[in-house]
């Protein structure tokens, strides 16, 4: 009755979130006497498979196949149903990314079994039950969801635990498995794809958010903000106001409607602080609100405030910053 | 060409911070309700591929007798039919149930070529449905669909652009299938005059559990739900006690607030 952690990938890289959650289910597992098993699925990438033994896993199982290459749903779901049916893992957890969450709904449906979307936290009960803490009403309430049927499966949140360790020295065992659908009994193809502006680093992983609203006054007023970010490797927001202007796109957008973020440092520019954008902000570490408004409603969530124009404050920071750690 | 819609009514997400954990358990939320801002977007897509093609476009929802006003409004943008799945039986369910019975409405609905749904919910927050849906009906699911690039309801295919994290993917399936849109793939219309009268004087058919085809009940009622949500509480308030940094100059400013945050070690 081990523990089961997807292990996600693109284009052989894998994706590090899928590492917080194998640290989590390490922790999970040595709580309960069980083992780890990581799933990796995707075309030439045994070498994932062995760094899923370096951050945790015990066992890997891994489906090396072309039909596997990109993500889709149909083949991927084929090769999971078949490994619960197989293994019955009391837990199953996924990264809680696009294809995360669409991966654990479908293996959901197909074995009618239940999922907790968007966990914060997991934990045991005095059974060994897993408990399940989840963001619902878009962040207004907290929910700890139980299950009546296992595997036990939740998708995490990024950065809602640490980033493990990895320890080359740590042995384990690679399982390889065949896939379950042929080319022929798939019926989506990918036919494209545009990489995302290249070096950019995305606001559901970031470290620290610099994010830009309103206030920016236009889509050149994102530029001290883009410099303030990359002095502090962070990734630029924006408020909806933004991205609806047209000013920046639609991906940067923090908020209900945009991305839930949790950075350790979100510092937000030009921007009010609606209920919308709250919601996907609010659990940040820290906060920090540059608004020339006093009443502005961020005040009442930031930690740090400056009552300024952006336009001199940014700059200077960037400037301070830039000495301070030495970049 | 015939576009099923699935929307929920949720709280108006300006008052999502009135919800209160004992409302949530009793289920009765003193809230205003609007159609789920993801679901417009889904709407909107219908009502273009209708305009674009033909056809129709039918409204769906499972929720409480006051769900019709929901409904109301997707008429009054433009929807052609509407159709309300409610029984006190299928209760408070989660997105197996709620995929499954609407996965089964939708078959009794009838020939169909797309089902469009939003991403998430505001209320449940969980981004399961569409997917569950598309499993219960066996056909191909489409998700953070941004673009519809082609579709052909001759040759039954269609083309899409779905922004994942990296990038822009374009995928192409058999229809019908289920596509979930996310924010960006278009601007909602406002409902017409012509639209609000419609939809006022329009006689929308109940669907209870007996209503439809094949619907197993122990399959769509609250008992079945393979997860249930406990200790539901109002998150740790953020112990925020805002230091507003003052000083002569900004430099000075942007000192101060660099050496606060080197202290709190977050940079
Ligand atoms: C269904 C729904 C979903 C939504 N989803 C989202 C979402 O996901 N994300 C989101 O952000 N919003 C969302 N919104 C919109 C939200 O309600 C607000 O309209 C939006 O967040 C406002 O953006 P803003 O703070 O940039 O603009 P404003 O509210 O206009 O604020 C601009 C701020 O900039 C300040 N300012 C102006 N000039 C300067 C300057 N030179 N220096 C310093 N400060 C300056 C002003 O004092 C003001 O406080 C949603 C709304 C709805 C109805
Ligand atoms: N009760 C419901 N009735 C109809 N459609 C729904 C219902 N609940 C969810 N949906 C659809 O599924 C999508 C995702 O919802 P959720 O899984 O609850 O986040 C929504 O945007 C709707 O399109």
């Amino acid at each position: 009755m081990s523990v089961f952690v997807w292990i996600e990938q693109f284009n052989g890289t894998p994706v590090s979130l899928s590492w917080e959650v194998l640290g989590k289910a390490r922790q999970l597992a040595d709580a309960r006497g069980t083992t780890v098993a990581a799933i990796v699925l995707g075309q030439g990438v045994e070498e994932i498979a062995r760094q899923a033994i370096g951050y945790g896993a015990d066992t890997v199982y891994l489906a090396d196949d072309a039909t596997l290459a990109s993500f889709r749903l149909d083949p991927y779901a084929a090769v999971l149903k078949r490994l619960i049916e197989e293994h019955q893992p009391a837990i199953l957890l996924w990264g809680g990314t696009s294809r995360g969450r669409e991966l654990a709904a479908a293996v959901s449906a197909d074995l009618g079994l239940g999922v907790a979307a968007e966990c914060l936290d997991l934990r045991l009960d005095d059974e060994g039950n897993l408990v399940a803490t989840r963001p619902i009403y878009t962040g207004n309430i907290l929910t700890d969801v139980v299950f009546r049927r296992r595997p036990q499966m939740a998708t995490v949140r990024a950065r809602a635990f640490p980033m493990p360790e990895a320890d080359a020295s740590r042995s384990g065992e690679v399982i390889a498995i065949p896939a379950v659908l042929r080319e022929e009994e798939i019926p989506v193809k990918v036919v494209g794809f545009e990489q995302a502006g290249t070096g950019e680093v995305s606001v559901a992983e970031a470290n620290i958010i610099v994010s830009g609203g309103r206030g920016v006054k236009g889509p050149e007023g994102f530029q001290p903000i883009r410099e303030l970010a990359a002095v502090l490797g962070a990734a630029v927001g924006a408020s909806r106001a933004a991205v609806d202007a047209g000013w920046i796109p639609y991906k940067h957008q923090v908020g209900q409607t945009g991305k839930q973020v949790r950075p350790d440092l979100y510092i937000a520019c030009g921007i009010s602080g609606a209920i919308q954008h709250l919601a996907g902000m609010r659990t940040s570490k820290v906060i920090v609100a540059i608004n020339k408004d006093p009443e502005a409603p961020i005040f009442q969530v930031a930690d740090y405030g400056i009552v300024e124009d952006l336009f001199k404050v940014v700059p200077a920071l960037t400037e301070v910053l830039k000495e301070r750690l030495a970049r | 060409m015939h576009a099923i819609v699935c929307l929920k009514q949720v709280p108006d997400t300006a008052e999502l911070p009135k919800v209160e954990p004992a409302d949530v358990m009793q289920g009765t939320l003193k809230v205003t309700r609007v159609v789920n801002p993801w679901d417009e977007y889904a709407i909107e897509e219908a009502l273009r591929l209708k305009e674009a093609h033909g056809g129709k476009v039918t409204a769906l929802t499972l929720g409480p007798a006051e769900a019709t006003e929901a409904l109301r409004a997707a008429v009054a943008m433009g929807s052609d039919e509407a159709v309300l799945l409610s029984d006190p039986a299928f209760g408070d369910g989660d997105a197996w149930t709620i995929g499954y019975t609407l996965a089964q409405a939708i078959r009794q609905i009838g020939q169909y070529d797309l089902v469009l749904c939003g991403k998430e919910t505001v209320d449940g927050n969980s981004g399961l449905t569409a997917a569950t849906t598309a499993r219960y009906l066996s056909i191909p699911l489409l998700t953070c669909v941004i673009k519809i690039r082609e579709v052909d309801f001759t040759a039954h295919t269609i083309t899409v652009e779905r922004l994942v994290e990296e990038g822009l993917e374009v995928v192409s399936a058999p229809l019908p299938a289920v596509v979930a849109v996310i924010k960006g793939i278009n601007e909602p219309r406002y409902p017409s005059f012509r639209g609000i009268r419609t939809a006022a004087r329009m006689a929308i058919p109940v669907w209870g559990m007996g209503d439809i085809a094949g619907l197993e009940a122990d399959k769509a009622s609250e008992a079945a739900a393979a997860v249930r949500w406990t200790n539901i509480r109002k998150p740790p308030a953020r112990a925020a006690q805002c230091e507003i940094i003052e000083a002569d100059t900004v430099e000075e400013q942007a000192r101060i607030l660099a050496d606060r945050l080197l202290a709190a070690k977050v940079i």
